[in-house]
């Protein structure tokens, strides 16, 4: 059994009489530890499809199992608790909250989950030892560089220790260095067996994870698995 | 998700915006400081008015005054007799639901004078022995006059306090409580000794400060001494009244100043009136009808007089303190609203300034129910803040409102009002918040996350 199933999964937006099809029946399993990224042009319903897959946003038609869980019968708390639990999310604009520490965001999910401060205290340091920032913990978003904040984020992502990191675009607001590192990291985690995707409308970034999906107006047009291709999903470096 | 962590959000936020917290707060800091200043306020009166009515002799005391005789007897006026002591003396003996009977003779134009130094006291009214008990005066040094004083037509005399500061010197300025009992005074040209002198009567508010500047080194004085408004004290009214009076024997005063002393030394035996005391306070009504029926006859079917019941006086003064109170309320009530309507809107404002936090909270597994919990729990916190800046307003505003009321109305906070306005500036916090948690509580996640 998958860890993630969609279905005929379609997403439909109505902007007055017009019908935009953002995703159009689309079926996809995710297994555990796989590191997928799902690349596209602009526009063509990668946010969509991981809001989806994320449980932040409900399909207009088809199934998601996660975790052998079916999303469209679960309560709006149960959804909650999954994207607490299972899930922990990365994006393109971090999404840290401004008045709040390093280490105040990395506790927050934790908050949510009914952790004691103590133990939220230790694993938030934990985390941001993970993400090589344990000596900013007592700083502000705004005072880290670009690259140090989505590190901070991923230390959130982390924390709860979820089933599934998904991340939209996470290097998309950052320098290519810094973007490298990024995705340096990205690639470690999932070789201590986490399950990752990847958002992306870049084919090297792509490249570096074993199996792509790509998406075009809303269906998956080519998935490239990394066996097929003959790329070892363990390679130290990028592919080119 | 715990509730302390919520609570200290809540502050942060509002730290976070302290002046705008700030301003809206005040519509709750005016609307507590209000309500508890309105209920001070009307405490005071009330404590006023509770001790002005036993200093003036409780409520089953009337007086009988002369009166107009009415219009449809006017052919019988000439003839009306006034109220006289033949009046005392049927009611004492056909009355039976009468109690206590006190004949009252006022003396016109009273001037009481001692070694060059001149008094106007409030009144001189020669009476009997038991107007002590009818007016609930004390002695406090000496005696008051027995029958024997009134029957031999003494020349003495029962003074209040006021009187031995005018013409003897006040414990203030000479520094020790001169007794004069036993001095002699000049009263309207007759000499008159002091037998009996009443306690010094203030309201308790007047002693409480008496005491309390008593035991405080005396200030030293810059400048000229100021006065402070009528009278040169604030002590009450009522009181003031009351230290000014000087009793004589009933008898006296009829031989010395009335039976030869009118205008045109004709022999004037009206009373000024007279005081009842009703057995029962619970059958006033009756009691009167049968002293009413008692005087009919005396007066032979001419009604020059009437009752005067404390009741109609109390009712009075009680209804204008209803009407206080209601008024002061509605004021303190629209306030609180306007109040509540700053918070709401404040939380809304606050609200679409977070509709990204509020996503990423929900992102990260923040349930409908915490995000309403902590947007609550923050107007909640700006209205009890709010709330207890009103407290500590009140406390100065009464103190300024002590400061210029009259000291037997002293306002006085009550711990029910402040009680009753910190549980209406929570629920005001309630009141507001609901809305706008709720409209954050229902924001979509996704549509909050891309929300600039
Ligand atoms: N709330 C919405 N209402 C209407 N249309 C929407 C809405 N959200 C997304 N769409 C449309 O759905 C399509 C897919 O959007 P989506 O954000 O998934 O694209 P994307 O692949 O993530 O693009 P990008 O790379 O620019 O982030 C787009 O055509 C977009 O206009
Ligand atoms: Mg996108």
């Amino acid at each position: 059994m998958s860890l993630v199933e969609l279905r005929n999964v379609s997403k439909i937006y109505r902007v007055g009489d017009e019908e935009i099809r953002a995703l159009d029946d689309v079926s996809l399993d995710i297994e555990t530890g796989e590191f997928i990224s799902i690349i596209g042009p602009s526009g063509s319903g990668k946010s969509t499809l991981m809001h989806i897959l994320g449980c932040l946003d409900s399909p207009t038609h088809g199934t998601i199992r996660l975790d052998d869980t079916l999303i469209e019968r679960a309560s709006p708390a149960q959804l909650a608790a999954i994207r607490n639990q299972k899930i922990g999310f990365v994006f393109q604009f971090f999404n840290l909250l401004p008045k709040l520490s390093v280490a105040q965001n990395v506790e927050l999910p934790m908050i949510y989950a009914g952790v004691s401060s103590r133990e939220r205290r230790e694993r938030a340091m934990a985390a941001l030892k993970m993400v090589d920032l344990e000596n900013r913990s007592k700083h502000r978003p705004m005072q880290l560089s670009g690259g140090q904040q989505q590190r901070v984020a991923i230390a959130r992502a982390l924390v709860n220790r979820p089933k599934i990191v998904f991340a939209d675009e996470p290097t998309g607001n950052l320098d290519s260095h810094t973007g490298e590192t990024i995705l340096h990291l990205f690639r470690e985690l999932s070789q201590q067996g986490r399950t990752i995707v990847l958002v992306t409308h870049d084919p090297e970034i792509a490249a570096v994870t074993p199996r792509r999906i790509e998406i075009r107006d809303g269906k998956i047009s080519q998935t490239v698995d990394a066996k097929l291709a003959g790329l070892d999903r363990l390679s130290p470096t990028p592919a080119p | 998700m715990d509730l302390w962590i919520t609570i200290t959000i809540g502050f942060k936020e509002i730290w976070a915006h302290k002046f705008r917290s700030l301003l809206t707060m005040l519509g709750i800091i005016l609307g507590v400081a209000s309500l508890v200043a309105m209920s001070a306020l009307v405490k005071g009166m009330e404590n006023g008015l509770r001790e002005a009515l036993v200093a003036i002799g409780g409520l089953e005391k009337v007086t009988v005054v002369e009166e107009d005789v009415p219009a449809w007897q006017q052919q019988l006026a000439d003839q009306a007799p006034g109220i006289t002591m033949r009046d005392v003396y049927a009611l004492k003996d056909s009355a039976p639901m009468i109690k206590l009977i006190t004949p009252e003779m006022r003396m016109r134009g009273p001037t009481v004078t001692r070694q060059g130094k001149a008094f106007h006291p409030w009144m001189i009214a020669g009476t009997w022995p038991s107007a002590l008990e009818m007016n609930q005066h004390v002695i406090a040094h000496g005696r008051m006059f027995n029958e024997i004083d009134d029957e031999s037509a003494r020349s003495v005399c029962v003074i209040g306090t006021a009187t031995r500061d005018e013409l003897f010197g006040s414990p203030e300025t000479t520094g020790q409580e001169i007794i004069p009992i036993g001095e002699r005074i000049n009263i309207n040209g007759h000499l008159f000794t002091i037998i009996g002198m009443f306690k010094h009567y203030e309201s308790d508010q007047e002693r409480k400060r008496r005491e309390l500047e008593k035991n405080q080194p005396k200030e030293i004085k810059t400048g000229p001494a100021r006065s402070r408004g009528y009278g040169g004290n604030r002590s009450s009214f009522v009181f003031r009244l009351k230290n000014s009076t000087i009793y004589l024997p009933m008898n006296t005063m009829w031989i010395k100043f009335r039976s030869t002393a009118g205008t045109n030394n004709i022999p004037d035996p009206r009373l000024s009136g007279l005081q009842l005391k009703v057995a029962d306070s619970e059958r006033m009504e009756p009691a009167l009808q049968q002293a009413r029926n008692v005087l009919m006859h005396t007066h032979h079917g001419i009604e020059d007089f009437e009752f005067r019941t404390q009741e109609s006086w109390s009712e009075n003064i009680s209804q204008q303190i209803r009407h206080a109170r209601v008024s002061r309320g509605i004021i303190a009530g629209i306030s609180l609203l306007v109040g509540g309507i700053g918070i709401m809107n404040i939380m809304f404002a606050s609200i679409t300034e977070r509709i990204r936090e509020i996503g990423i909270r929900k992102a990260v597994g923040a349930t409908t129910f915490s995000i309403f919990i902590q947007i609550l729990v923050e107007s909640i916190v700006i209205a009890l803040l709010g709330g207890l800046a009103g407290l500590v307003t009140s406390y100065a505003l009464v103190r300024v409102l002590a400061a210029m009321s009259p000291a037997e109305n002293a306002p006085q906070i009550t711990l029910a009002s402040m009680a009753l306005a910190f549980g209406f500036s929570a629920g005001i916090g309630v009141a507001a918040g609901l809305l706008p948690a709720l409209k954050a509580a229902k924001l979509d996640p996704i549509e909050a996350l891309r929300y600039e």
